[in-house]
């Protein structure tokens, strides 16, 4: 066998494995190094490399493993470590042993006893720290980026440290192409590589706020990124804008990162984003001046505008001195300007460690954890971001435009001009619109995601979780009306998560010539398209579309909350052991279930009653005495009310067919008439089988049918042909059911597939 | 007296009405109402006089704290604002524009609130508009409650049956004639009986088996007096195999005569028992029947709990010496755990929770500072302890404070509710809180004639928040398991409203002696007799409610616990969007049910038509 069909047969196992499970990985993922020269003689425990393999990576794989490759569930396991003894907080007393495997791309840690599975992706690691000593064996703490922190005791001090190694080299590439997005693969026929990067198009999301119109107009000379590097292609400005006014005031900002449109309202007030101007001390531009006048012209309804600038006034002073700063009220005509005081990103990462500090608190009081909290500031700044968004939303509600700034412009700036946006309208608080808001002022304003969290090794006081923030206090609104949002918690979780998997190329890179230059579009899978397949786990089963225009936050310190569900996910004794949100999830499908059966029914029954007046005029015609014999022990067997009600009103309705009261729902019923349907009652109870009409209740069911135990953040899916309740792996297949109207394919049970197949197969 | 003494002013015209709260719903942006104010015996009344403008009904009872400002132009008084802080956590503030009526609004309103006499209370003047259905009092007899806890039927299920000549026995000691089977049929409410001894009842094996306890048990009317314990009801449980005599003297050797009752039986047959703490004056060392009635508790099991909710040192604990089968734990509630220190803790709280400009930091430092949530922790932390040691070691539990009167009734009350299913329903968290707090003493008058607005000096030492506490702990079991209850959480409020002040006379008084006394169970209404009516009971329930059967382990992690802000902050900050979102589910869980009946409806009649088309088809192939 080479190693190709090797490789494809393991994929195959894989896929037959874990189908639908998002953190795989396959093979071909121990050598990412593309770049090398190919070599088509080496070979690896005997079987040839393929030629992408380079030398150095197969003598280090020969030199750390001088066996051949163990696989666990299709994936190879370049270490293996029995006996290993998890710890999480909450557990101390009785530790689960299990056996630890470290894959490519994946820790993966099993108990054997439970059947239960962690799988920690190496992207995630935010940091491994070696434990002192101990009488059971070395422990080894590892954090990640989704708040997991758990500690592996590993019985051989060697073995701890050679899994400690490995994961010092495998968790922060040093190379953005040796991604985990490079490598991922999805399963078979779950979505194209194309998938979701044509979903959103900056022309299209302005297109949506009636832009380019008479006022504004896209620029096009940032088509090469010669005005500024970290914006996108397509900017839209003032329509008097001149072209000097753009490169002067382009010049005269840090960065290059000139005043842009990212929201015009309906009411011509707009939310223009640029980064703090190299004013100094001293320093004017005039040009920079008129650019700020022309954006205040767009908007006729007010002789003035904000400028705001997001820091806290010392800091802004600060950067005076290094010939940065702000607006002055004196050159700049008709502006207000206000300091609003966030902290930069080096204080917010700070307070982050401090709230997974409080967070970690063994066996902590009540109040040696709000202590934490308060030191933590968390909260403070999650509340002060509310403030300067709420600021902004309140004034562009208001008819004044707002010119928004921090210091370059891409943090600060990207969480409060989103979450203004998504105070002020509607479309930014649906899925697709809350997307399309993360492209357009996150991805193309040049948020620098690879930086900030800390993607690839680098500088680590570029990362700070300026993304998480955004999602915290999309968060708090939500938690504040929660019948405003079309997604869900969980939506919010899978995008924290993934934004730092790399899984997906979406988020990868610092900038939007960042991911062009390195053609992600084509190398790698969008998180978009995931998303799109998975959509209807993020619903939110008390949306209600178009409630209210905007909405208001609510900013007193006893409404901003600690989210619970973030930063403690991963501690499962804490949280409420009743999760409303799946609960509800759950009773909204089970209703579109039942909606959607009902229509059926309606419908088959409308065609048995055409059916049966037209046959029953037939009859009438045709013979008087046969068919009565034929049809009295029928009506004999079901002697009831409804019954014979029925038969009357379908008597009646064949008695008056001409009537012309009659003809709107006789026309409905004909159109319904299925001349295939009406003619086989037989498949009927078949289509009733088809649709369970009772859901298994959630509450008690602990494991799944292939014996996978649930906890919180396991999701729990219905199947709905049979009612019954199982785990995400053994639920992967969609049909459309015969007692369905709609003929959606909807989620069924691998038992209820194979049923349905038989059936197909033998009418 | 009469109330006309007392009201100087009994109409008044052109008060400005500020109420915050108005500020919060975003109706009234704070703008100030005009009105006519008046002011009766038991209400103030205030009302704009305009069409679709809400008229504000206030007890004089609501009122905690009335704080005079007078307004001076050129030092002479012109008037002024008189603020009115309620016990249901609402702040007003009435404008009145002439020094005379000020002063005597004030007056009134401070002489209204502080009625003393509890025969002058609403609940004695106030005749419900409705014909009473189910009489509250009765509904929960002690004899009847205590035969359910014994013999593990659903508690507070049934209606009365009436009791006086059937003997309550175990099906698995069917040694007796007669079983309670009568079940419910009966119905007539059967009056109080002081005199009535009950025949024995026997506590058998319980379901779980393994706990081999066989404690029997007996209804005594030692107390029929309330001689014994003022502070207990007439009639008591304690083991079968104790004396009168050994009761009476066990009761001395206890702090206010409270000796160890039975408060519940697991299904397991482990007891929950509950007592004051022991007496260590005059050199009384021991008392032969207080042990011997522990002991009989302790029945095979080897060994049994004493848990201290009061704290290490600061009460008085029973001797290793005498009671060596018994193992001590110590659960403090708080540092204080005094009822006036809950309301301490309580009244700072509040103070916190209506400081809406103040800082995240500040915010959170009073939030730590109140020590509300430690209260809360604590209690819960106690419960689950007490609840752990019946649950799973199958041992007897005897808990008890100081005086037993409230962090032990916090803790027995929440231990039901975490193992008993029953307590989770409507009519159980009813029985409960009339067994747990109504019945057992707790002094629901002292404690809440003043609450959290009363500044601290001027309060009684015997007032406190305990209760409230309870209440609180209970929302967070809640938060836990949102559809392990019946109730929604508007019942709890509602019970927060009722036990302050009330047109009801079920929180009326200290004792069930002060209550007889007063005759309230004939001169007023039952807040039960109000709840179970059918269109009340409606817009109390819990629409995601589903039975389980199942013990509710919550989490005692601080970070799991949450502020009830529906309780806290509803007068100063929206709690609509919470309204909201309970009637939208209510909405989907209908619209659940609903679809599911139709789609049922809808297949027997299309499988039936469908027959008939197959038939007419055969039939018509026949023809051809």
């Amino acid at each position: 066998m080479d190693f190709t069909r090797f490789m494809n047969k393991f994929n195959e196992i894989e896929r037959q494995l874990s189908p639908t499970s998002a953190l795989r990985l396959s093979f071909d993922n121990i050598s990412p190094e593309t770049e090398e020269p190919p070599d088509g003689n080496k070979r690896l425990w005997g079987v040839p490399v393929p030629p992408f393999v380079s030398d150095k990576v197969v003598s280090w794989i020969e030199e750390e493993f001088n066996e051949a490759p163990v696989f666990y569930n299709g994936n190879t396991v370049l270490k293996k470590v029995e006996n290993v003894r998890m710890i999480d907080r909450y557990n101390t007393k009785n530790p689960t042993v299990g056996t630890l495997y470290l894959t490519a791309t994946h820790l993966i840690f099993v108990e054997p006893d439970s059947n239960k599975e962690t799988w920690i992706l190496h992207m995630h690691v935010a940091s491994i720290e070696k434990l002192p000593l101990s009488t059971t064996g070395s422990p080894l703490l590892i954090r990640c980026k989704t708040f997991l922190s758990v500690t592996f005791v590993i019985p051989k001090d060697s073995e701890c440290h050679d899994v400690y190694t490995s994961l010092l080299k495998l968790f922060q590439p040093v190379s953005i192409n040796k991604l985990y997005c490079f490598n991922y693969q999805p399963a078979k026929d779950d979505f194209p590589k194309n998938a979701g990067w044509d979903f959103f198009k900056l022309e299209a999301e302005f297109k949506h706020m009636l832009v380019p119109n008479e006022n504004w107009t896209l620029c096009s000379m940032n088509e090469k990124y010669e005005l500024c590097d970290t914006y996108p292609r397509q900017i839209y400005v003032p329509k008097e804008a001149t072209t000097l006014m753009l490169i002067s005031s382009s010049r005269f900002r840090s960065k290059g990162r000139l005043p842009a449109l990212t929201y015009l309202h309906n009411n011509k007030a707009s939310i223009c984003r640029c980064s703090q101007p190299l004013s100094g001390f001293s320093a004017r531009c005039l040009e920079d001046e008129q650019m700020l006048e022309a954006i205040r012209k767009t908007n006729p309804n007010t002789d003035y505008m904000y400028v705001v600038d997001t820091r806290p006034r010392i800091n802004a002073m600060a950067n005076r001195a290094a010939g940065k700063g702000y607006e002055n009220e004196a050159f700049y005509e008709n502006i207000k300007f206000h300091f609003l005081g966030i902290e930069n990103i080096h204080v917010q990462r700070a307070s982050l460690q401090k709230v997974l500090e409080a967070c970690e608190q063994k066996s902590p009081t009540m109040s040696a954890f709000l202590n934490a909290l308060e030191s933590s500031g968390w909260l403070k700044h999650i509340r002060s971001i509310l403030d300067t968004s709420s600021f902004i939303a309140n004034a562009v509600d208001k008819g004044v435009s707002v010119v928004v700034h921090c210091s370059d412009g891409w943090d600060r700036t990207a969480q409060v001009c989103s979450l203004a946006q998504l105070m002020l309208n509607p479309y930014y608080r649906t899925i697709k619109g809350f997307q399309a808001l993360i492209e357009k002022d996150w991805l193309a304003f040049g948020h620098k995601f690879s930086e900030r969290c800390g993607h690839i090794q680098t500088d680590a006081r570029e990362v700070s979780p300026i993304f998480t923030q955004f999602l915290d206090c999309t968060w708090q609104l939500m938690s504040q009306r929660s019948e405003s949002f079309e997604f869900n918690e969980r939506f919010l979780l899978i995008l924290h998560d993934h934004v730092h998997s790399c899984q997906f190329g979406t988020f990868v890179g610092n900038c939007e010539k960042d991911r062009l230059d390195l053609k992600l579009a084509e190398r790698t899978f969008s998180l978009w398209g995931f998303m799109a397949n998975h959509l209807n786990e993020y619903i939110n089963p008390l949306y209600k579309p178009n409630v209210d225009e905007s909405i208001k936050a609510n900013l007193a310190p006893q409404c901003i909350k600690f989210w619970r569900g973030m930063y403690s996910r991963f501690e499962s004794g804490i949280h409420p052991r009743e999760p409303l949100g799946d609960l509800l999830l759950d009773s909204k499908e089970h209703c579109n279930s039942l909606e959607d059966h009902v229509q059926h029914l309606t419908k088959r029954i409308a065609s048995f009653k055409n059916y049966i007046s037209k046959s029953a005029k037939k009859l009438q015609d045709a013979t008087s005495n046969t068919a009565k014999v034929s049809k009295e022990p029928a009506s004999a067997e079901i002697n009831d009310n409804k019954y014979n009600y029925d038969k009357k009103l379908s008597e009646l309705s064949a008695a008056d067919d001409d009537h012309p009261l009659k003809a709107s729902n006789m026309s409905f019923a004909s159109l319904s008439l299925n001349a295939e349907q009406a003619s086989a009652p037989q498949t009927l109870p078949e289509e009733i089988n088809s649709v369970a009409v009772d859901w298994k209740p959630m509450r008690n069911v602990t494991t799944c049918s292939c014996s996978t135990p649930f906890d919180q953040f396991t999701k729990k899916t219905h199947c709905w042909r049979c009612g019954d309740i199982f785990c995400e792996r053994c639920i992967d297949k969609n049909v459309a059911l015969p007692g369905h109207d709609s003929g959606k394919a909807v989620p069924v049970c691998r038992g209820c597939f194979r049923q349905m197949q038989m059936q197909k197969q033998s009418p | 007296m009469e109330f006309a003494d007392l009201i100087k002013t009994p109409k008044l015209d052109g008060v400005l009405l500020h109420d915050p709260g108005q500020a919060g719903t975003g109706t009234g942006a704070g703008a100030p109402t005009v009105g006519t104010l008046c002011i009766t015996g038991h209400h103030l009344l205030l009302s704009a006089r305009q069409e679709n403008s809400q008229e504000l009904w206030l007890l004089h009872k609501n009122i905690d704290s009335v704080e005079k400002r007078p307004s001076l132009t050129q030092n002479i008084v012109v008037g002024g604002i008189i603020t009115l802080k309620c016990k249901d956590l609402r702040i007003i503030s009435l404008e009145i524009k002439s020094a005379k009526e000020f002063f005597n609004v004030a007056t009134s309103l401070e002489a209204l609130s502080a009625i003393q006499n509890t025969e002058l209370l609403y609940p004695f003047f106030y005749r419900p508009m409705y014909t009473i259905l189910e009489d509250g009092y009765t509904m929960f007899r002690p004899e009847l409650e205590f035969a359910k806890l014994i013999s593990g039927v659903g508690m507070g299920g049934v209606s009365s049956p009436n009791v006086a000549n059937i003997t309550i026995c175990m099906p698995s000691t069917s040694t007796t004639s007669t079983t309670l089977g009568s079940g419910g049929g009966g119905g007539i409410p059967h009056p109080l009986q002081n005199g009535y001894a009950m025949d024995a009842l026997q506590g058998g094996l319980g379901g779980g088996g393994s706990a081999a306890i066989a404690c029997e048990w007996r209804i005594s009317n030692v107390n029929r007096d309330f001689s014994v314990c003022a502070t207990y009801g007439a009639t008591l449980i304690v083991p079968k195999a104790i004396t009168d005599e050994q009761i009476v003297l066990s009761a001395a050797f206890r702090d206010g005569g409270r000796f160890p009752v039975l408060s519940y039986r697991h299904e397991n047959g482990a007891t929950l028992m509950r007592s004051s703490q022991p007496l260590s004056i005059q050199g009384i060392k021991r008392c032969r029947a207080d042990e011997a009635i522990l002991n009989l508790v302790l029945g095979r099991s080897r060994k049994g709990f004493i848990v201290d909710t009061w704290g290490k040192g600061k009460s008085n604990t029973e001797t290793d010496l005498h009671y060596s089968q018994w193992k001590k734990v110590n659960r403090s509630i708080g540092n204080v755990s005094s009822p006036a220190s809950i309301l301490d803790s309580f009244s700072r709280l509040i103070e916190a929770c209506n400081d809406l400009s103040c800082s995240t930091d500040k915010w959170l430092s009073r939030l730590e500072g109140s020590g509300w949530l430690s209260l809360v922790l604590n209690s819960l932390n106690a419960s689950c302890v007490v609840a752990q040691c019946l649950d799973q070691e199958g041992s007897p539990v005897l808990v008890h404070g100081a005086k037993g009167l409230d962090s032990t009734l916090i803790v027995t009350s929440l231990v039901q509710i975490i193992l008993n299913p029953d307590c989770r329903t409507v009519r159980g968290i009813q029985a409960l809180i009339e067994r747990e707090w109504i019945q057992a003493g707790h002094p629901f008058a002292s404690r809440h004639r003043y609450s959290c607005y009363t500044p601290s000096q001027t309060r009684q030492k015997t007032s406190g928040a305990t209760f409230v506490l309870f209440l609180d702990c209970l929302y967070q079991l809640y938060t836990q398991f949102p559809c392990s209850f019946e109730f929604s959480t508007q019942l709890l409020i509602l019970l927060f409203e009722h036990s302050h002040f009330s047109q009801y006379g079920t929180f009326l008084c200290d004792s069930e002696r002060e209550r007889r006394e007063l005759n309230v169970h004939t001169r007023t209404t039952s807040l039960w007799s109000y709840l179970n009516r059918p269109d009340v009971l409606q817009t109390l329930l819990n629409p995601l409610y589903e039975p389980n059967a199942s013990v509710i382990w919550p989490s005692v992690a601080p970070i799991s616990l949450e502020l009830w802000s529906d309780l806290y902050l509803r007068w100063v900050i929206d709690q609509r969007s919470c309204a909201t979102v309970m009637s939208q589910i209510q909405e989907l869980v209908t619209r659940e049910k609903e679809l599911r009946t139709q789609a049922l409806k809808l297949r027997k009649q299309a499988l039936e038509l469908g027959q008939e088309v197959s038939e007419m088809m055969s039939g018509s192939a026949d023809d051809a």
